[in-house]
């Protein structure tokens, strides 16, 4: 299986350097954009809806940390700065669909793998939601020319 | 008590060291200038008078000698207020109540690292104006049918009984809804940054953003786990003695 890992750095330096040129200009700096600032991951995978994703959540059960798999179809990606979410979907036994929301930028999210590229045509996938069977989980693969 | 006077920046969230997402309002609070002091024996209470942010100067219509000028807003008694502390006339005033005065002196500055991470304060500010709002929106009534014929949909009901020939004071109607006071009691300080006078506090606070508001310590008790055994132990104690009457009682029956 391929295993896409493309990171897209967040441009925090340039960011950073905005801010103290708004600063010098006496004029008002946005305090929210710093505080989130501070909360935003370095880089975060430039994933989206349609692809499949394997992420690693730290769980801590009794004093011990361990790292929890989940792997499902991104079907929305929302939100900017720290609350930027993206929501994964997979199919469970019995066929039940199960549906997670996490920050980007949380801490707990250890790990995030990229294993296949989805071609959609919509932001949201919501409509994977009505699909029963082999079509709840059918998305195209897209092809790098 | 100890306070101060701010303006609520807007909402955001944060992440705890052990990852949890924390719902948080950023206040940008004081620093505040001492400007009076109010003593038991010259007013008959202690309390502080704090004012926040320089008064903004204002172009008066008025010329004075020939020129149009600015001149600052206040009123020549409450200048004399400021002056006689060589204080620059403040934007917003505030009176806090104390307990003791001595460590106050007029011109002194408070700032945020009067607060401490994971304290407990109450935020009072100033709701969002609704207007003039209905029953439903005003007092959660419940309104009437949507539809099968009812021509009732967001109608307050019955004003009273018959019998009373008048409505009562108090009854619950529409009106104007917000823009007053409005206070969030026990709200936790989640973090504080000294060098921009930030107070970033969990959950939301009334008002607008830009509005002002006034961050106190809180009034609500603090409650202590010896507090709780202790209650709970007296409590027990006392259903005990009582049984043991209700025991006696039968006997004597």
């Amino acid at each position: 299986m391929k295993i896409y890992n493309i990171l897209h750095t967040y441009p925090v330096e340039i960011f950073n350097q905005q801010a103290d040129k708004f600063h010098e200009r006496g004029k008002k700096m946005d305090l929210i954009d710093i505080i989130e600032r501070q909360q935003l991951k370095e880089s975060i995978p430039d994933l989206g809806p349609g692809d499949t994703v394997r992420i690693q959540i730290k769980v801590v059960e009794g004093g011990k940390e361990r790292l929890q798999a989940f792997e499902g179809i991104c079907i929305s990606r929302n939100g900017n700065g720290v609350n930027e979410m993206f929501t994964l979907r997979k199919i469970a036994s019995h066929g039940i669909g199960v549906e997670r929301t996490f920050p980007i930028h949380s801490p707990r999210l250890a790990n995030i793998e990229i294993k296949r590229r989805g071609d959609v045509r919509r932001a949201k996938l919501y409509y994977l939601r009505k699909r029963i069977g082999k079509a709840a989980t059918r998305v195209k693969e897209k092809r790098f020319k | 008590m100890k306070g101060l006077l701010g303006k609520k920046l807007g909402m955001t969230s944060i992440f705890s060291p052990e990852g949890n997402r924390i719902p948080i309002t950023v206040i940008q609070a004081g620093p505040c200038t001492v400007t009076d002091i109010r003593t038991e024996n010259k007013n008959g209470y202690n309390a502080v008078q704090l004012g926040y942010e320089i008064a903004k100067k204002k172009r008066m219509k008025r010329t004075v000698e020939g020129k149009k000028k600015n001149v600052k807003r206040f009123k020549k008694p409450i200048k004399g207020q400021f002056d006689r502390f060589n204080i620059q006339p403040m934007e917003h005033l505030k009176e806090m109540r104390v307990a003791s005065t001595e460590e106050y002196t007029p011109g002194q500055e408070i700032k945020v690292d009067i607060f401490k991470e994971g304290e407990k304060v109450d935020v009072i500010g100033t709701s969002i104006g609704k207007g003039f709002a209905g029953a439903m929106k005003r007092w959660n009534f419940g309104g009437g049918c949507s539809s099968h014929g009812s021509q009732v949909h967001r109608q307050p009901g019955s004003a009273g009984a018959t019998d009373a020939a008048r409505t009562f004071k108090g009854k619950k109607s529409p009106g104007h809804m917000g823009n007053k006071s409005s206070a969030a009691l026990n709200l936790e300080v989640v973090k504080i940054i000294p060098d921009k006078n930030l107070i970033l506090i969990k959950g939301a606070i009334p008002g607008s953003k830009q509005s002002l508001v006034f961050v106190r310590e809180t009034v609500k008790r603090k409650m202590k786990k010896k507090h709780k055994i202790k209650g709970t132990a007296a409590v027990q104690k006392k259903a005990t003695a009582a049984k043991g009457k209700k025991t006696i009682k039968k006997k004597i029956k």
